[in-house]
C-alpha cells in the first residue's frame, strides 16, 4: 500500500496540483478576508480561529494520527504561552532583541521541551492509560498555576505587551490587522508543517501504531518510540499556538490550562472530524463561529453545544469532514445533483423540529429563570418575536413544532435513503 | 493527638465518599473496558434530585428515590447511549462520556441554575454526637460513615455470595461463554452500569449537604475518582477501597497541617532570599503545606504508574 503515494504523484507530473491548489486557495482566502470582513471585532474573531486551528491541528496529532486521546493538552499551549509572555516581559524590561513576530517558535520549544519530559513516561502506553496520565498531568499543571505564582502569575494570570519588541519592516503590531497578518502566516507555516509530518515515515508509522501496535512492532518499530515522537511534534506545535495565544491577548491565566480548554480542544476536533486532516480546521471554524453567533442569541448556547456533540459521537464519529467526504462517492458518479431536492425536502421538517425544540428549552429555560415579575421573553433576542413565557400558547406551539417536525422527518426518512442508495450505485436507474 | 483523631475521621469520610464513587467505577471499567468520565456527573444529580425531592417530601425519601432516578437515568444512557457507540471502540466510548459529563452539567445548569444551592443536613440529624477534646463530631458524619459501610459490605455480599453477583464476575471475565449458557449478559451490563450510577448518585445525597450543590461539583470530584481507581488498580473493588482511603487521608491530613517548606530549606543549610519579590524560588520558600495538598492525589497517580501501572491491587496493566 505505501507504494501508492509515490507512484501517484509520479503520474501527475513535477508539480501535484491536486495537492497544490488547496493550500494556494486557503493562503489566498486567508489573505482576502480581512478585507471583506474589516471590523476589528471581525479580525478578533478570526484570529481566535486562527490559534484554534493550529491548537486543533496539534490535537489532531495525537487524537487522529496517533490514537491518543488527551485530556491535558491545554497544558502544552499554555505553558509556551506564558512563555511568550514572560518573554515579551524581557524584551520590555531589560530591551531583549527578540521581534514580536519569531515569538511563537520560543513557545514551540518550550511546548517541545515539556512533551519531552512528560512524554517519556505517558507514551508508554495508548488508549485509556495515556487519557488518564494526560488528565493527571493536566490538573497537576493546572493545580500548579496556583502554587507557582512567580511563573503563572497566580489568579490574575501575567500579562504582557507584544508592541515593545523592535519592528519588523516598520510594522510594530499594535494594529488588530498587522496581528491578523502574522497569526495567518504562522498558521500557514505550522499547518503546512502538520501535513508534511503527516506524510514523513514517523507520520505514516503513527497511523500504523494507531492501527494496529502489536504489528508495527513485528515489522521491527518500537510503538512507544512513534508515539512518542508524535507526542513531541505535538507538543511543539501547541507551543506555538499558545505563543499565537500570547501575541494577540498579551494576557495568560489559569484558564488556558485547565480541563476546560483540554476538553473543548477535543470538542472542536472530534465535531471537525479526527480521521482527516481538514477536520480539525472545519472544526474550528465551524465552532468558533457557532460560540460568538450562539452567544449573541441565546444563554443556553453551551447546552446546544454539548448536545450536538455527544449526537456527533452517537450518530457521526467521523464528524463534519466525514460527512462532506462521505459526498465523494456520489460526486464521482456524477449523481450529487440527484440529492439536493431530498436534502432540501429534508431540511424543512427538520428545521422545524429543531427551532420548535430550541423554542421549548428557551422558553423552559425563561420561565424558569427570569426574575419574578419579568413574565415576557425575547426569543433569541430578538424585539419582534417577545411573548409571555408563563402561558400555555407558546408552549402549545413548540411541541406542536416539535411533533410535527418529527413526523415529517419520519415520513421523509425512507426517501432519503433511497435517493442517498441510489445516489452511490453505479447503475444508471 | 486529639487533632490527628478528628482528621483520621474526616479523611475516613472523605475516603468512603470516594470509594462509593470509585467502586461504582472501577465495576464498570472492568465490565465494560471503558472509564466512564461522566461518573461523577452521575454524583451531582444524585445531590441535584435529592435535594428536589428533599423540598417536596423530605431528606429521607430523597435518599432512596434520587439514586433510583439517577439508576434509571444510568441504565438508560448505556442502553441507548453507550451501547451503540461501543462499536467504534474504547477511545470513541471514552469520548461519549466526556462529551456526557459536559451535558448533565448543562443540563443541571438549565434546570437549577448556577449557583450554589441550599442542601441542609436532615433535622434529625443536626446534633453533635460525641466531642473530642473540644471537636465536636456530627452525627451526620457518623451517618456518612455507617452509610457507606453499610452499601459497602451489602455490595461484597451480592457479588461474593449470591447467584446474581457469580452471574456478574463470570460476565465480567467470560462474557461469552456466559451468553452461550444463557444469561443474558447485555442485561447485566445495563444491570451493574444502573447500579454502579446509582451508587454514585447515594454518594450525592448524602454529600451534597456537607460539601455544597453546585455545577461544578462533578468536575471537582471526576478527576479525583479517576485518579484513586487508577491507583487502586483498575477493576480492584480492594483497591478501590484502599486507594480512596489512602487518597482522603493524604487530603485532609495535607489540610489540616500548615507546615512551611521553608523551615526544611532552614534546616538544610539554606539562606533565605533577602528580597522575597524578586527572587525566583520565592514560591518555594512561601509553599504550605495546605497548598500542595490538591495536587498530591495527581502526583501519586503519576508515581503510580511509572513505578507500578498495575495500580496497587490490580491485576492487569492498565
Amino acid at each position: 500500500m505505501s507504494t501508492v503515494a509515490p507512484s501517484e504523484a509520479a503520474r501527475k507530473g513535477p508539480v501535484n496540483w491536486a495537492l497544490l491548489l488547496p493550500w494556494l486557495a486557503a493562503i489566498v482566502f486567508l489573505a482576502v478576508m480581512p478585507l471583506i470582513f474589516a471590523s476589528n471585532s471581525a479580525l478578533t474573531i478570526m484570529n481566535q480561529m486562527a490559534i484554534t486551528i493550529v491548537f486543533a491541528l496539534a490535537y489532531n496529532m495525537l487524537l487522529g494520527q496517533g490514537g491518543m486521546l488527551s485530556f491535558g493538552h491545554a497544558v502544552y499551549m499554555g505553558l509556551g504561552g506564558f512563555f511568550c509572555v514572560h518573554l515579551m516581559g524581557y524584551v520590555e524590561n531589560y530591551e531583549w532583541q527578540i521581534p514580536t513576530p519569531i515569538l511563537p517558535i520560543f513557545g514551540g520549544l518550550f511546548g517541545l521541551i515539556f512533551a519531552i519530559v512528560i512524554g517519556l513516561f505517558s507514551t508508554r502506553r495508548a488508549g485509556t492509560v495515556f487519557a488518564m496520565i494526560s488528565l493527571g498531568v493536566g490538573e497537576l499543571v493546572a493545580a500548579c498555576s496556583l502554587i507557582v505564582v512567580a511563573f503563572f502569575g497566580g489568579e490574575e494570570g501575567v500579562s504582557g505587551d507584544r508592541t515593545m519588541g523592535p519592528t519588523v519592516f516598520g510594522f510594530d503590531f499594535a494594529q488588530k490587522i498587522e496581528v491578523y497578518y502574522l497569526t495567518a502566516i504562522w498558521l500557514v507555516i505550522s499547518a503546512l508543517a502538520m501535513f508534511f509530518f503527516s506524510r514523513t515515515p514517523v507520520g505514516r508509522l503513527a497511523n500504523a501504531v494507531r492501527d494496529n501496535p502489536e504489528r508495527a512492532e513485528f515489522v521491527g518499530y518500537s510503538a512507544r518510540f512513534v508515539r512518542y515522537y508524535s507526542f513531541c511534534a505535538s507538543g511543539f506545535f501547541a507551543g506555538i499556538a499558545g505563543g499565537l495565544f500570547a501575541i494577540n491577548f498579551e494576557i495568560l491565566t489559569e484558564e488556558n490550562l485547565n480541563l476546560v480548554t483540554s476538553g473543548s480542544v477535543l470538542l472542536v476536533t472530534f465535531l471537525g472530524g479526527i480521521g482527516f486532516f481538514v477536520g480539525p480546521i472545519i472544526g474550528a471554524i465551524v465552532f468558533t463561529l457557532l460560540q460568538t453567533v450562539m452567544s449573541l442569541y441565546t444563554d443556553i448556547w453551551q447546552l446546544y453545544l454539548g448536545g450536538l456533540f455527544v449526537l456527533t459521537v452517537m450518530f457521526f464519529p467521523r464528524g463534519l469532514a466525514g460527512l462532506l467526504f462521505m459526498h465523494w462517492r456520489p460526486h464521482q458518479l456524477g449523481k450529487l445533483g440527484t440529492l439536493v431536492v431530498p436534502y432540501a425536502r429534508m431540511f424543512v421538517p427538520g428545521a422545524v423540529m429543531i427551532l420548535g425544540f430550541a423554542g421549548f428549552l428557551e422558553t423552559a429555560f425563561h420561565a424558569r429563570h427570569a426574575a419574578q415579575g419579568n413574565e415576557v421573553m425575547k426569543l433569541f433576542k430578538f424585539e419582534f418575536l417577545q411573548y409571555d413565557s408563563h402561558s400555555a400558547l407558546p408552549w402549545i406551539l413548540f411541541v406542536a413544532m416539535m411533533v410535527a417536525g418529527a413526523y415529517g422527518c419520519r415520513r421523509l426518512a425512507p426517501g432519503l435513503k433511497a435517493a442517498w442508495d441510489e445516489a452511490n450505485t453505479a447503475r444508471s436507474a | 493527638m486529639s487533632l490527628i483523631l478528628v482528621n483520621l475521621i474526616d479523611g475516613l469520610v472523605t475516603g468512603l465518599l470516594l470509594f462509593m464513587l470509585s467502586s461504582g467505577l472501577t465495576l464498570i471499567f472492568s465490565m465494560m473496558g471503558v472509564l466512564n468520565f461522566a461518573h461523577a456527573s452521575f454524583y451531582m444529580l444524585g445531590a441535584y434530585f435529592g435535594y428536589q425531592i428533599s423540598t417536596y417530601v423530605g431528606f429521607w425519601p430523597g435518599l432512596v428515590i434520587g439514586p433510583v432516578l439517577v439508576g434509571v437515568i444510568g441504565a438508560l444512557i448505556e442502553r441507548y447511549g453507550l451501547r451503540r457507540v461501543h462499536q467504534y471502540g474504547h477511545v470513541p466510548e471514552l469520548i461519549f462520556t466526556f462529551g456526557l459529563a459536559l451535558l448533565i452539567e448543562e443540563v443541571v445548569q438549565f434546570f437549577w441554575g448556577k449557583g450554589q444551592i441550599a442542601f441542609n443536613v436532615p433535622e434529625s440529624l443536626k446534633f453533635a454526637l460525641f466531642t473530642i477534646s473540644g471537636n465536636a463530631i456530627p452525627a451526620y458524619k457518623v451517618f456518612m460513615i455507617f452509610c457507606s459501610m453499610g452499601i459497602f459490605l451489602v455490595l461484597l455480599y451480592i457479588l461474593t455470595r449470591t447467584r446474581v453477583g457469580m452471574v456478574i464476575q463470570a460476565a465480567l471475565s467470560y462474557p461469552n461463554t456466559v451468553e452461550a449458557l444463557g444469561h443474558n449478559v447485555p442485561m447485566v451490563f445495563m444491570g451493574v452500569f444502573g447500579v454502579g450510577t446509582a451508587l454514585a448518585g447515594i454518594a450525592g445525597v448524602i454529600a451534597g449537604p456537607t460539601v455544597g450543590v453546585f455545577p461544578g461539583m462533578a468536575i471537582q470530584l471526576g478527576s479525583i475518582v479517576f485518579v484513586t481507581i487508577v491507583v487502586g488498580g483498575l477493576g480492584s473493588l480492594w483497591g478501590a477501597l484502599v486507594a480512596s482511603l489512602l487518597i482522603g487521608w493524604i487530603t485532609n491530613f495535607a489540610a489540616a497541617y500548615s507546615f512551611r517548606f521553608s523551615t526544611i530549606f532552614e534546616w538544610l543549610g539554606l539562606e533565605r532570599p533577602a528580597n522575597m519579590a524578586e527572587s525566583l524560588l520565592r514560591d518555594a520558600w512561601t509553599l504550605t503545606f495546605p497548598q500542595i495538598g490538591p495536587i498530591l492525589p495527581y502526583l501519586l497517580m503519576i508515581l503510580i504508574l511509572v513505578l507500578r501501572p498495575y495500580g496497587l491491587f490490580g491485576k492487569r496493566e492498565v
